[in-house]
């Protein structure tokens, strides 16, 4: 029997198979990517000690326990868990927003959360919760306060996704601008905080921050799972979801709470990230295509490989030194996405 | 199967869009089309039926009301194609179509049973998992016509369905709504603004100018040249064929 002569549903089946094996490379990848992760640093520790001690912590001396549990086991976790969260949200606004280049960053949620922090660094002489704790809780406060202010302006104008993202670009101007006038205004020391958090880093993690997004993070891709089907349609054009029964301005409300819930949780720890909320859901795209049963899973693998990557190059790039994962996931990143492009000349 | 209105009216942005439209059931099995000029209501009523606008009144389809259903059971009764084609994405037709299918509350096997089933009996199976972004404008709409249907709708809105189409494709797609439509006994409303096709294809006109109904009938009968001028300012005359078959024959803008 040939190939055509198959049921259609069969052959469709089949056709999911590749994706499916697209998922399962992905996930290998990952896999890999944190195994080395693990084992790069300036400590030398080998992946073999690192794995043994991991299982035996008694296997390790007191600093070498320091290094794997304090320091490599959250860094590289952190990698995944907010790599996944950049691009499962990603994913998700693009589609809700019909637009290719939405990400985290176009509805201002990252220039929230640095304001938020750039406050809390610059004021937080004037209260009592210690840096560690103000810090990332005025980066989530902000990045929601931001995305709710964004949503009620939209539903008072009564605009659809063009609008939301002509809001949150015009907003992340004025962010910014908060932001520089801060830069402007803080003292030497202030300002070199608020350079360094602007940068990202996951020099910052601990496993409790890597537990707090990982159930933003899973809580999220369940509820995106259950609306796949919807979000597919969302593809096809607003009128053809709508008609279909889709209620097209509560999916869009709904998806971006809940996407500016997950980012701003793994913003407020990590700071700006960029790239990764926009690249990695095009990379997902171009490998799986726009079946977001398949979409959603690649976006948030195709996220966390990419900052997995980007920590291990943040590590080796310059010997003993940790560069910014911020600055790396825009510098690898984008030759990287211009090479993928030009090898599909359809456009992504 | 038959759909009534009943003093339906819309209003947006302070305007009133349709103004108690009330009509005689709408016959199922056949063809009916909606003209009128620009601003006339067309898209506004097949929307309001679709339930993408809200309106005040009544529409009922086999005596169950329209503005009482939730979405996902109207979008089970209401098939609609819309004016605009879906988009080109890197969806493939097959996932178009089950898309549809399960966002209505279809098991995976329904849709795919259904999907097949749609796709064969407008003879789009070799199209099937082709990206929705690599077929023309044309297979496009048959695509997005092959959705509306497959949930086999007791009630199909086409909402000028060729505006972007040639003719081939312009008869295909009529052709194939009316065998489907005559085949299932659904109830067909068409805004349509190609005169020829609505006297060829359809078996009533309903004449809208000013979100009123100016007249009702069949087309024969409903499209004189008086009311033509009327409602859209042209001198034109209808001339028939050696069949029988009545055409709309555009002379000029009155001077």
């Amino acid at each position: 029997m040939k190939p055509d002569d198959l049921p259609l549903a069969l052959r469709y089946r089949r056709h999911n198979r590749g994706r499916l094996a697209v998922l399962g490379g992905l996930a290998l990848l990952l896999a890999a990517s944190f195994l080395f992760d693990l084992s790069s640093g300036p400590a030398g520790l080998s992946l073999g000690s690192v794995l043994h001690g991991l299982w035996q912590p008694a296997s390790l001396d007191a600093a070498q326990r320091v290094i794997v549990f304090d320091v490599r086991l959250p860094y590289a976790l952190m990698a995944l868990v907010v790599g996944a969260a950049l691009g499962l949200g990603g994913a998700q606004m693009q589609t809700v927003l019909n637009n290719p280049l939405a990400s985290p960053f176009t509805l201002g949620l990252a220039a929230a959360a640095t304001l938020g922090a750039s406050l809390a660094i610059v004021f937080q002489h004037l209260q009592p919760l210690p840096a560690n704790l103000l810090v990332p809780l005025a980066a989530f406060a902000c990045a929601l306060g931001v995305t709710g202010l964004i949503l009620l302006l939209s539903r008072w104008h009564g605009g659809g996704g063009a609008t939301l993202v002509l809001f949150g670009i015009a907003l992340l101007f004025a962010l910014e601008a908060l932001v520089w006038l801060l830069q402007f205004l803080a003292e030497a020391n202030a300002l070199e905080q608020i350079v360094f958090w602007s940068m990202g880093s996951l020099a910052r993690a601990s496993l409790q921050h890597v537990g707090l997004i990982g159930v933003a993070l899973a809580l999220c891709f369940t509820l995106a799972m259950r609306r796949a089907w919807a979000l597919t349609l969302l593809r096809g054009g607003e009128t053809h979801a709508a008609s279909l029964g889709v209620n097209v301005a509560r999916l869009r409300a709904i998806t971006l709470v809940e996407v500016s819930l997950m980012t701003a949780a793994a913003l407020a720890f990590v700071g700006t990230i960029g790239f990764v909320g926009l690249v990695g859901p095009h990379i997902a795209r171009l490998l799986v295509g726009e079946q977001h049963r398949f979409l959603l899973p690649a976006s948030l693998l195709c996220g966390a490989l990419m900052l997995s990557l980007a920590s291990i190059a943040s590590k080796t790039i310059v010997p003993g030194l940790i560069i910014p994962i911020g600055i790396v996931t825009a510098l690898v990143g984008v030759p990287v996405f211009i090479a993928l492009i030009l090898s599909r000349k359809g456009g992504v | 199967m038959s759909l009534q209105l009943d003093n339906l009216s819309v209003r947006r942005g302070g305007q009133t869009v349709l103004d108690g439209l009330s009509l005689p059931p709408l016959p199922a099995g056949s063809l009916t089309a909606l003209i009128g000029p620009n601003g006339a209501g067309k898209s506004t009523l097949i929307h309001a039926l679709a339930g993408l606008v809200p309106f005040q009144g009544e529409a009922s389809l086999q005596g169950v009301s329209l503005r009482q259903l939730p979405p996902a059971e109207r979008a089970r009764r209401v098939g609609l194609l819309p004016q605009a084609l879906p988009q080109g994405s890197g969806l493939s037709v097959y996932e178009f179509l089950l898309g549809g299918l399960r966002a209505a509350g279809a098991s995976a096997r329904e849709a795919e049973q259904a999907s097949e089933a749609m796709l064969a009996e407008l003879g789009l199976l070799p199209l099937a998992l082709k990206r929705m972004d690599t077929l023309s404008g044309g297979q496009r709409q048959m695509v997005a016509l092959a959705q509306a249907l497959a949930r086999r709708p007791g009630l199909l809105l086409l909402d000028e369905p060729n505006s972007a189409l040639d003719l081939h494709w312009q008869l295909t797609m009529l052709d194939a709504v009316q065998r489907v439509v005559a085949e299932r006994q659904a109830v067909a409303l068409l805004a349509l603004h190609d005169l020829n096709l609505a006297l060829r294809s359809c078996a009533r006109v309903i004449v809208l100018a000013g979100g009123r109904c100016r007249a009702d009938g069949p087309p024969q009968q409903v499209l004189s040249p008086s009311l033509l001028a009327e409602v859209y300012g042209v001198l034109g005359r209808i001339e028939h064929s050696s069949r029988g078959e009545a055409l709309f024959v555009l002379e000029r803008l009155p001077s």
